[in-house]
């Protein structure tokens, strides 16, 4: 265990009732990498990202944000995060601007209508800032979300499912921000159920299967969990949706056995 | 991060009343139905009705005041489970924020937007004939019950609100508190009811407090009902109060 990791996750478990929906949760991103959380929906993705942000209580394992316990300290894991969950959490009758001066506002920052207007700028969001978001197309109002996710520069941003729902267009914008995200040194932790988006955008992926990692790597190292015979017959480079089908379908090798579980991969 | 407790709530207030400052139909639906409830029993109804005041729109206002709250307070629950629904909520809630600040601004606003529809109310019952010769001071006491009774049931909207599970649900919670009112001695003398009723009447919170008023308004002293009103309206907005938190804090655990 190094401090160099931005988020620290061990054996983190949570169960709703009867319901088991994170079985012993490891993980490791390290400051300033994007991390693909990546799995079907009620794989538990959500579920980890809201004890991450302190909205929910684990019932067993730690987690630490830049250092600081999400049960303990919760208040300085608010102070270094921002979430922007699965709808976007924007207020329908404010405009674009007031949301983002509002959050400038709640956050302290000295100068709440300079930072609006310059996220405003950034997210192509200027000639609409005065409409109310209610009028916002899902892409504008995604962009809104996520302006609002950076102001105070948080050095860790969690996406939860940043482009469900979005059209092709607005996917590439969201896409854009995040990669200008960390670009600037912030660690993103971003959960997606599409493949590509993993592969497009993550430093190191890890595949959440009924409530566990069972994989994690960079996309390299994931796409070398292909059974070789398969590679031999294919000339490009194997896609991400083939790998995941072969690790997380019943058929495949117990992946507890594979070489590139959690605990061997770090 | 307690230090920023009224700054916080500060702004989310401002923020949830331009909720209400943008769709002002919210006001005039809450001042609607009163002042319909008003012409029904002063123009239809009052003239059947035996009181010892002067005119009946005198006896009835303070009751109608009550029935304008209680209606108020139904877009207090849909404002707050709207927030829930929305996410708005949970980004606040990951926020380095005052927690609470989040619920003392539906409160607030709650507060301020009712303060707007009794205005409203005591305005048309001014142009329907009632009179006071009530004081200052009288005023500023009837102005103090009815802030205390606003904040007492607020925070049984704001209950409401964080535990419905659907908008009707987060608003119908209000009916049986608009109902209240007309099983008290807010609209006829309760001495005319019949034995059960009555005692229920005497006996629950809206006759005091309407008592209260009355007396305050026709100049009269206000006997030991002051001290019932106040103390009907402190126990509820503390236990209401209690409540909320404790259904708060297992929300955001």
């Amino acid at each position: 265990m190094t401090t160099t990791h931005t988020i620290q996750v061990q054996g983190l478990e949570k169960s709703y009732d009867e319901l088991q929906v994170l079985r012993g949760v490891d993980l490791d991103v390290a400051q300033g990498s994007i991390f693909a959380l990546l799995g079907s929906n009620g794989a538990g993705k959500t579920t980890l990202v809201r004890i991450l942000s302190t909205l929910l209580r684990a019932d067993a394992g730690s987690a630490r944000v830049v250092g600081f316990d999400v049960v303990t300290q919760p208040a300085e894991v608010r102070d270094s995060i921002s979430l922007t969950g699965q709808f976007a959490a924007v207020d329908e009758i404010l405009s674009g601007r007031e949301n983002l001066v509002l959050v400038a506002r709640l956050r302290h920052l000295q100068n709440p209508e300079g930072v609006a207007a310059e996220l405003l700028d950034r997210f192509a969001l200027t000639d609409a800032a005065e409409r109310r978001v209610s009028t916002y197309s899902g892409g504008m109002r995604r962009r809104l979300d996520i302006a609002m996710s950076l102001i105070g520069n948080p050095p860790v941003i969690f996406l939860d499912e940043p482009t469900t729902g979005l059209d092709p267009q607005a996917r590439l914008e969201v896409w854009q921000a995040v990669q200008q995200l960390a670009r600037q040194g912030t660690t993103v932790l971003l959960t997606t159920q599409y493949l590509d988006e993993a592969e497009q955008l993550a430093d190191r992926i890890a595949i959440l299967h009924e409530g566990r990692i069972i994989a994690n790597g960079t996309l390299a190292e994931l796409s070398r969990l292909l059974p070789p015979a398969q590679v031999e017959y294919v000339e490009k480079r194997p896609s991400l949706e083939d790998v995941f089908m072969a690790i997380v379908g019943t058929d495949a090798v117990d992946p507890t056995d594979h070489p590139l579980t959690t605990k061997e991969a770090r | 991060m307690t230090t920023h407790y009224v700054g916080d709530t500060a702004v989310l207030t401002q923020r949830t009343m331009r909720h209400v400052t943008r769709s002002l139909d919210t006001i005039v639906t809450t001042a609607v139905m009163p002042i319909a409830i008003m012409l029904l029993f002063v123009y239809v109804l009052g003239g059947a009705i035996e009181t010892d005041t002067s005119s009946y729109v005198d006896y009835m206002l303070p009751g109608i005041l009550l029935i304008t709250i209680a209606s108020g307070i139904a877009y207090t629950a849909v404002r707050l489970f709207t927030d829930l629904e929305s996410g708005i909520f949970e980004r606040f809630q990951s926020m380095p924020i005052a927690r609470s600040s989040v619920l003392w601004a539906h409160v607030l606003t709650s507060l301020g937007a009712n303060l707007v529809s009794l205005v409203i109310v005591v305005g048309v019952a001014l142009l329907m004939g009632f009179r006071s010769g009530a004081g200052v001071l009288a005023w500023l006491a009837v102005a103090g019950i009815l802030v205390l009774f606003t904040l007492a049931v607020t925070w049984i909207a704001v209950i409401a609100g964080l535990t419905a599970s659907s908008v009707e649900g987060a608003g119908a919670f209000s009916y049986p508190l608009i109902f209240l009112p007309f099983i008290s001695s807010a609209f006829v003398p309760t001495a005319t009811m019949p034995g059960p009723v009555r005692v229920f009447a005497e006996n629950q919170p809206v006759t005091s407090i309407v008592n209260t008023m009355r007396d305050l308004f026709a100049q009269q002293p206000v006997g030991h009902d002051l001290w019932l009103a106040l103390g009907w309206c402190a126990g509820l907005l503390v236990v209401a109060y209690l409540v909320a938190m404790a259904v708060y804090r297992r929300k955001i655990a």
